[in-house]
C-alpha cells in the first residue's frame, strides 16, 4: 500500500482517478477499522487532510461552510456553529467517543455509507449541500441525493467531498437529532430521527424536514411525517400522525441490537421526541 | 513496501522515524520509539488504551498512520510526571486505588489530562462522557471518576 498526502484537491481526484485500489483517508475512523477487521485493503491512502481549506469552518451567506476534514471535536467548539444547527452539531457529537471526535469526520460519517450514521439524518433535516471535486468540475448537491445503499453513496468515481454546507436559517427555527442506543454511550444507533423545524409569530409550523436512520437501507427522509406536523402546533393528533408516518416509512433489519419491530416503533418516537425540542429551540409556544 | 520517513515532535523531542505506509501511530511510538505507555486494547478505537494527543487533540493512536504523524505535535503518557515527581492526576489514581491491572491507566491519564485542559473544572457527569471511550475491565469506574475529580480541584488550588 502507498500513502499520499494530497496537496490540493485536484491532486487527490487525478490520483484516484488513477485506479479502482485507492481510497481517501480523512479522519480514518471508519477506512482504518475497515482495514483491521474486514480486510479491506486499499492500493492507496491518500490524506486529504492537509489540503487548504478542508480543516477550516467558515461562516458563508449566513450559513456555515465545514471543510471536510473538520473533526466532531472541531465542530462542538465552534459557538456560533451550534447556536444556528445545534441539532446537527450535537448529531456529530455523538458519534464514538471523545477519542474518535478528535478525528472523525461528517463528511466521512456520510461516505462510509452506513444507515445509522449520525449526522446524515441531521444534515438531511437541516437541508445541508454537499460541495463535490471531481475530475468533471465542481458540483453542489443536497445531502438527500447522495445516499444510495449500505456502504453506497452516489459519488461518481474519482470524486470526493470539499466541504459541507450548512446553509442560513429562518429567525423562528430550531433542528434536534435523537437516538435510541443500549447504553448511554459509544454505541450505534437503533433507531435516531433528526428534525428541523420553522414556525410562524404564532408557533405554527410552517415547514418541517423529518429524516430517520438506521430503520432502511440508507437514512431515509420522511416527507409524510413532516407534512403532518406542518399547520400545527404540534399537539397529540399532530405528533401521532407523525409517528404513524414514520412507522410506515420504515423497512429495518432485525439484530442484535434491536428487532424490526422495536426499531420501527422506536422510530416514531425518536422522531416525536425532536419535534419536540427543535420547536422549543425555534421558539415555539404549544 | 517502501518506508515512509517521518519527523515529528514527541513530548517536545524532535524524533525521526521510517515507517510503514499502513504501519500505526500506536505500533510506531510501541515498536519503534520504544514509547510503550500507550497500550493495545482492541486496536480498533474502541478501548482508548492507547490514547495520545496530536496537536492537543485526543486521538486513539491505534486509528492514526504513522505517517500521519509528520510535523505534529505527540504527547503521551511518557510526558506527564515523572516516577519522583508524579502528576496530580497519577497521584490522585493511585491514592485512589484506582487501577489494578494498570493496561487502561495510561489512556486514562492521558485523556483525563485532555479533559481537565478544556474543563478545570468538570462535572462528574461531564468526566464520565468525556472517559466513556476509555474501558476498564477492572475497576468499575467509579474510583478513576473520583481519582479525577480530585485531582481537579489540587489542580485549580483548591483544598479537596
Ligand atoms: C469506536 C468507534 C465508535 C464509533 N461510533 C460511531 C457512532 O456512534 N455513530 C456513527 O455514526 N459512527 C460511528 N463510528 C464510525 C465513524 O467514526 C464515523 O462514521 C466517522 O464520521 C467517519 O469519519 P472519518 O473522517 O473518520 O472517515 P474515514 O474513515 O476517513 O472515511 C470513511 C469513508 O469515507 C470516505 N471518505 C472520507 N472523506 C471523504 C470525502 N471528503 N469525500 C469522499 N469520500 C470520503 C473514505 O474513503 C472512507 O471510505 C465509530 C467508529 C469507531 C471507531
Ligand atoms: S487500542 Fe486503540 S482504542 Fe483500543
Ligand atoms: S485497571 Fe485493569 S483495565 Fe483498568
Amino acid at each position: 500500500m502507498r500513502y499520499v498526502v494530497a496537496k490540493d484537491s485536484r491532486e487527490a481526484v487525478a490520483l484516484l482517478n488513477t485506479g479502482e485500489g485507492a481510497r481517501l483517508l480523512s479522519g480514518g475512523t471508519d477506512v482504518l477499522v475497515q482495514m483491521k477487521l474486514s480486510g479491506v485493503a486499499p492500493d492507496m491512502l491518500i490524506d486529504i487532510k492537509r489540503i487548504d481549506g478542508f480543516n477550516t469552518i467558515s461562516a458563508e451567506d449566513s450559513g456555515f461552510r465545514i471543510g471536510a476534514t473538520v473533526s466532531g471535536a472541531k465542530m462542538g467548539a465552534h459557538p456560533a456553529l451550534k447556536t444556528l444547527w445545534p441539532g446537527v452539531v450535537e448529531a456529530v457529537e455523538l458519534i464514538g467517543s471523545t477519542q474518535v471526535q478528535g478525528r472523525a469526520t461528517m463528511a466521512g460519517n456520510l461516505c462510509n455509507g452506513s444507515p445509522a450514521a449520525d449526522s446524515v439524518p441531521a444534515m438531511i433535516a437541516a437541508e445541508a449541500v454537499a460541495r463535490i471535486e471531481g475530475p468533471d468540475g465542481t458540483r453542489d448537491v443536497p445531502i438527500a441525493a447522495l445516499l444510495k445503499g449500505p456502504g453506497k453513496t452516489h459519488l461518481a468515481k474519482a470524486e470526493l467531498i470539499s466541504s459541507i454546507f450548512l446553509p442560513a436559517r429562518a429567525a423562528r427555527a430550531g433542528d434536534a437529532y435523537l437516538r435510541f442506543i443500549p447504553r448511554t454511550e459509544m454505541d450505534i444507533a437503533v433507531a435516531s430521527a433528526g428534525v428541523s423545524l420553522e414556525v410562524d409569530e404564532n408557533s405554527v409550523v410552517t415547514k418541517a424536514v423529518v429524516a430517520l436512520g438506521a430503520v432502511a437501507p440508507t437514512v431515509v427522509s420522511v416527507p409524510e411525517a413532516a407534512a403532518a406536523l406542518i399547520g400545527t402546533k404540534l399537539d397529540a393528533a399532530a405528533l401521532e400522525a407523525c409517528a404513524k408516518a414514520c412507522t410506515a416509512a420504515c423497512n429495518p433489519i432485525d439484530d442484535k441490537r434491536g428487532t424490526a419491530e422495536f426499531r420501527t416503533k422506536v422510530a416514531g418516537v425518536m422522531a416525536t421526541r425532536a419535534a419536540k425540542i427543535a420547536y422549543a429551540r425555534a421558539g415555539g409556544q404549544q | 513496501m517502501s518506508k515512509i520517513h517521518v519527523t515529528t515532535n514527541v513530548n517536545g523531542d524532535s524524533v525521526e522515524f521510517l515507517c510503514e505506509p499502513d504501519e500505526v501511530l500506536l505500533d510506531v511510538l510501541r515498536d519503534r520509539l520504544n514509547l510503550t505507555g500507550a497500550k493495545e486494547g482492541c486496536g480498533t478505537g474502541d478501548c482508548g488504551a492507547c490514547s495520545v494527543t496530536i496537536d492537543g487533540r485526543l486521538v486513539a493512536s491505534c486509528l492514526v498512520l504513522g505517517a500521519e504523524a509528520e510535523g505534529r505535535v505527540i504527547e503521551t503518557v511518557e510526558g506527564i510526571g515523572s516516577a519522583k515527581d508524579l502528576h496530580p492526576l497519577q497521584r490522585h489514581l493511585l491514592e485512589h486505588a484506582a487501577l489494578q491491572c494498570g493496561v487502561c491507566t495510561p489512556g486514562i491519564i492521558v485523556a483525563a489530562k485532555a479533559l481537565l485542559a478544556e474543563n478545570p473544572d468538570p462535572t462528574e457527569e461531564e468526566a464520565r462522557y468525556w472517559l466513556a471511550g476509555n474501558l476498564c475491565r477492572c475497576t468499575g469506574y467509579d474510583k478513576i471518576i473520583r481519582a479525577v475529580l480530585s485531582a481537579a480541584t489540587e489542580m485549580r488550588g483548591e483544598n479537596a
